[in-house]
């Protein structure tokens, strides 16, 4: 059989496979998702915070107290949790099987994001970095589109505050440095960052890769649930050992002391060069807001 | 929980102890990292300011729009180390206090014993919880920079912890 007659086989054959979808369809979902996303923290969140109430005392106490009536008022008022209602980060899984059509993509994700910023009396809080003109309508989303099999859309929706962004690190450590360097480093960027982040924090940790895609392992990460654990043992021993390291440092709730300053340490990895060790730290506020569906 | 009217006696801001929790009524004024800009623009070009100082006590926050039949949206604190610049010069010129969340540097301390004044912490990401003590809210100031803006609010027992006191003394000390 010839190449021609072979491709135009296969271009038939996938066509029919092919599942096609609407960007609009999507739209609605990160819609959807950011409605839900800016009222709620997370059940885990609100289970973790729980737990550490009853362990403080103080203002760190009157903190955890505050923070968890507040959940239980949002809810009823249906008002956002935090003020800040973040950056609009989107994670999309695009199965490879599935044919986009509509809108660009982009577009029907930044028109989901308006309308729920806007139905749901978000703050809107995206800027020009240098004029600091508000764009009014929180766009543009934070996109990033990964490509998966099948033929199903996985979208993950997280308000990403910035009092706790501000507090993210990257370091590039040399292999020698190794676990040791990494739980360092991680420590380290809780110790620096002290009350700001709003504490107790949740700190999402890549580990490898490079410059670009450590930093966004970080904030993968930060999508898992607080208190799972990564699935292979010596990742989930750092997270251990760091997140110990971080509630013997005594910052506490908002920075009043204490023995909870996270509540969970969360390491995601990727193969790196030989050269290098890249580690990002994305610290996350005690507010931990995430929504997902699969399409 | 203590209660306190704002703007207080020079003798009720210096019985204040660091950690101590206290219910505020009173107004206060919103301003963050572009409004504070803005007020130092006017400041150094010789203008008046759209808020008198030794009225004011500056929140550090930026709301949610309010729904309607609401005052205000949620209104938690913004991390106050970012306005570190500008606190030491507007407690000078007579600023009453300031509401945040987080430390502040040696320079705003230094300012705060310096005029006998008080810089208190709100909960961070409580702001549901922090909208049902705002009883209303107007922007007096820069309506451009939208959330940014100068609001002037009314709260009834909006409930923080003395983060600095007028000693000097930090709630934030031991965390170091």
């Amino acid at each position: 059989m010839s190449k021609e007659k072979l491709c135009f086989l296969r271009n038939l054959f996938y066509n029919i496979r092919m599942r096609t979808l609407d960007t609009s369809v999507i739209g609605d979902c990160v819609y959807r998702l950011a409605l839900r996303a800016g009222v709620a923290i997370t059940p885990a969140c609100r289970a973790a915070l729980a737990a550490t109430a009853a362990h403080e005392e103080g203002a760190a106490r009157f903190a955890l107290d505050t923070v968890l009536q507040n959940a239980d008022t949002a809810a009823r008022e249906h008002m956002p949790v935090c003020q800040d209602t973040g950056m609009a980060v989107v994670l999309l899984e695009l199965g490879q099987d599935v044919h986009l059509a509509g809108m660009p993509l982009a577009d029907a994700v930044n028109d989901g994001v308006r309308r729920a910023y806007r139905e749901g009396y978000f703050r809107k809080s995206i800027c020009d970095p240098l004029t600091r003109v508000n764009t009014g309508d929180n766009t543009p989303a934070h996109l990033h589109v990964e490509l998966a099999a099948g033929d199903r859309v996985r979208v993950t929706f997280l308000p990403k505050g910035f009092g706790s962004e501000n507090m993210s690190r990257l370091v590039m450590l040399t292999p020698a440095e190794g676990r040791a360097g990494i739980v360092n480093a991680i420590v380290e960027a809780v110790r620096l960052a002290g009350s700001r982040p709003c504490p107790p924090v949740y700190v999402g940790v890549g580990i490898g890769g490079a410059f670009d895609s450590c930093a966004l392992l970080a904030k993968k990460a930060l999508t898992r649930d607080v208190g799972t654990r990564n699935p292979r043992a010596d990742v989930a021993a750092i997270e251990d050992e760091a997140l110990e390291k971080i509630n013997a440092l005594g910052i506490g709730a908002q920075g009043f002391g204490g023995s909870v300053t996270a509540l969970g340490v969360a390491c995601e990895i990727a193969p790196t060069h030989i050269a290098g060790l890249p580690v990002a730290v994305n610290m996350q506020c005690h507010c931990i807001r995430c929504e997902k569906e699969t399409l | 929980m203590k209660h306190l009217t704002l703007p207080l006696s020079d003798a009720e801001a210096r019985s204040l102890r660091a950690g101590e929790g206290v219910l505020l009524s009173g107004t206060i004024c919103t301003a963050r990292d572009c409004a504070h800009r803005r007020l130092f623009e006017l400041l150094d070009a010789g203008k008046p300011l759209p808020i008198d100082l030794r009225q004011t006590y500056i929140y550090y926050a930026g709301p949610c729009p309010a729904p309607a039949g609401r005052a205000c949206g949620s209104c938690g604190p913004t991390t106050s180390a970012r306005m570190n610049a500008f606190a030491p010069r507007l407690l000078d010129l007579g600023l009453c206090g300031m509401i945040g969340k987080g430390e502040m540097s040696e320079e705003v301390r230094a300012a705060l014993v310096r005029n006998h004044k008080v810089y208190f912490a709100a909960i961070g990401g409580a702001g549901a919880q922090y909208a049902q003590s705002i009883k209303s809210a107007h922007v007096v100031a820069f309506p451009d920079l939208l959330s940014e803006a100068i609001y002037r609010m009314e709260v009834e027992d909006f409930p923080v912890v003395v983060a600095i006191d007028a000693a000097g003394v930090s709630v934030y000390d031991k965390e170091r």
